[in-house]
């Protein structure tokens, strides 16, 4: 019996044929299911169990992570190491790539090595600028951007070449995302430029945080006008706010966040703030749900990763279904040799 | 400049009129760049070039102009080089995250690109910057370009 790792094990849990990566979130946003991805903290250590003990808390609940890539500009482990160690247990992971640290040479070399250690999915970011973390003294690079990225993954995969035009081996066999905010100016260009990102080659979205419902279904309903809907699978963000003074915060501290007053103010009305704050999120999802073009959530619980199974349990939107974890595998007896 | 940007983008349909009608000169004086080497003819004119476009636009001289597809908004002005859209950091006034006392030049983008009638063009997928480009004269490389695919369009009707 041998390790399962990666595509090999994918492959052969459910055929190939129409789908791009070998991962279990392909096939659940492809076979309807409402899915449900997160994102993982990524640990100030070198210990494989700092990673291992950040993704248990959602066994049962999510169908994939997100391994950030620096967010915020922090310096933190990697994403593909993260992925990488993921994968050997067997979880589904995205793989977040950022064009802020490394160029298109270190990007298209982790793009390889990530999907040969078994990661199935990729997100592609331009990045927050270096001013944002705790090394604002480092070198943007900003070689590609988001969009070029995803074109240059597309090509390695699709076309088998990298962007000068060499060819390659075997291919990386992965299910491409990009990000967007339709939170932030400029409004109406942003259904364009998600028109851009599936032409670029996305096949999910995961956005940033939504607190504004009405600027989120002026943003799908645009980008039904354009046709988009049925092109892509869309994430929208979401997240428990600890208490209105962590809300205020997040919204003047974090490029991109944006949370409107009606929320801070009903934060600061509640007797506990950070019940009212699962109360929003977990309202939140249920009111995204309803909307047409949405095919899961994308749940952000910085500092907060544990409660996150209960929002998920309450709000939902699982439907009973029960996504994989390593627990639903019966535990392996044999040599790993 | 960083008023004069701000006008550039204001007055993004003039400007696409004036390029429109600038950009056919340059092409037809070929023979002339031809007889003078391409190279050599690269110091006045990227130097004329970098003059007016630095002054205009605060041209960075990538060597491979988008202006036309930007709304007149040197997307190299972006701290991050976007070249296909703004991030997703822009502040609530349509400010830059990093820069947050100056416009996104991705706000200006689209904004310039609305008076535009080529407008359109800011929703074609940019490719990645060649940074071997950078310094040199985007106009005698739509020239050489242009006058080149002149040719082998006569040549393919002969």
């Amino acid at each position: 019996m041998s390790i399962k790792v990666g595509a090999d094990y994918g492959l052969q849990a459910s055929g190939t044929a129409g789908y791009s990566s070998a991962g279990r979130l392909e096939r659940v946003l492809k076979s309807g299911h409402f899915a449900v991805t997160t994102e993982l903290a990524p640990p100030d250590s070198a210990n494989p169990e700092d990673v291992y003990a950040r993704a248990r808390v959602f066994d049962g609940y999510v169908d994939s992570m997100n391994a950030t890539d620096g967010s915020g500009a922090n310096c933190h482990m990697s994403s593909v190491a993260m992925c990488a160690l993921l994968a050997r247990e067997g979880y589904e992971t995205v793989m977040q790539v950022s064009c802020r640290d490394r160029n298109r040479i270190a990007i298209q070399g982790d793009v390889l090595g990530g999907a040969a250690l078994g990661i199935n999915n990729i997100l592609c970011l331009t990045g927050d600028g270096v001013q944002a973390g705790d090394h604002p003294e480092a070198k943007p690079v900003f070689d590609l951007d988001s969009l070029s990225l995803l074109e240059v993954v597309a090509g390695l995969r699709d076309k088998h070449v990298f962007a000068s035009g060499r060819k390659l081996g075997d291919p990386p066999r992965v299910f491409l995302g990009a990000a967007e905010n339709p939170f932030v100016p400029p409004f109406d260009f942003r259904p364009h430029r998600l028109a851009k990102k599936i032409a670029a080659g996305a096949q999910f979205i995961q956005t940033q945080y939504c607190f504004d419902l009405p600027r989120f279904r002026h943003f799908i309903d645009r980008s039904g006008d354009l046709g988009l809907l049925d092109k892509c699978f869309i994430l929208p963000g979401v997240g428990p706010l600890a208490s209105a003074r962590t809300a205020d915060w997040m919204r003047r501290k974090i490029p991109g966040v944006h949370i409107p007053d009606a929320i801070i103010k009903r934060l600061e009305g509640a007797v506990d703030q950070k019940a009212e704050g699962r109360n929003i999120c977990i309202e939140m999802i249920q009111q995204l749900r309803e909307i047409e073009g949405v095919s899961g959530i994308h749940v952000m619980a910085h500092r907060q990763e544990s409660s996150v199974a209960e929002i998920i349990e309450r709000s939902g939107v699982l439907g009973g279904r029960v996504p994989w974890a390593p627990s639903r595998e019966p535990a392996f007896e044999g040599d790993y040799a | 400049m960083y008023s004069a940007r701000l006008w550039a983008v204001r007055h993004a349909r003039l400007l696409e009129l004036a390029y429109r009608a600038f950009e056919p000169v340059i092409v037809k004086l070929h023979p002339l760049w031809k007889a003078m080497g391409y190279r050599r003819a690269e110091k006045p004119i990227g130097k004329l070039e970098e003059l007016s476009k630095g002054l205009l636009f605060d041209c960075k001289m990538c060597g491979q102009c988008i202006l036309s597809s930007t709304g007149m908004a040197c997307s190299m002005n972006c701290p991050k080089s976007m070249r296909n859209g703004p991030c997703g950091g822009v502040l609530q006034n349509g400010n830059c995250e990093v820069y947050p006392e100056k416009r996104c030049v991705w706000v200006e983008a689209w904004e310039g690109s609305q008076e535009m009638k080529g407008g359109d063009k800011i929703q074609v997928v940019q490719l990645p910057v060649d940074h071997r480009l950078k310094g040199s004269s985007s106009w005698l490389r739509v020239a050489r370009e242009a006058s080149e695919q002149q040719v082998v369009k006569r040549e393919a009707s002969q």
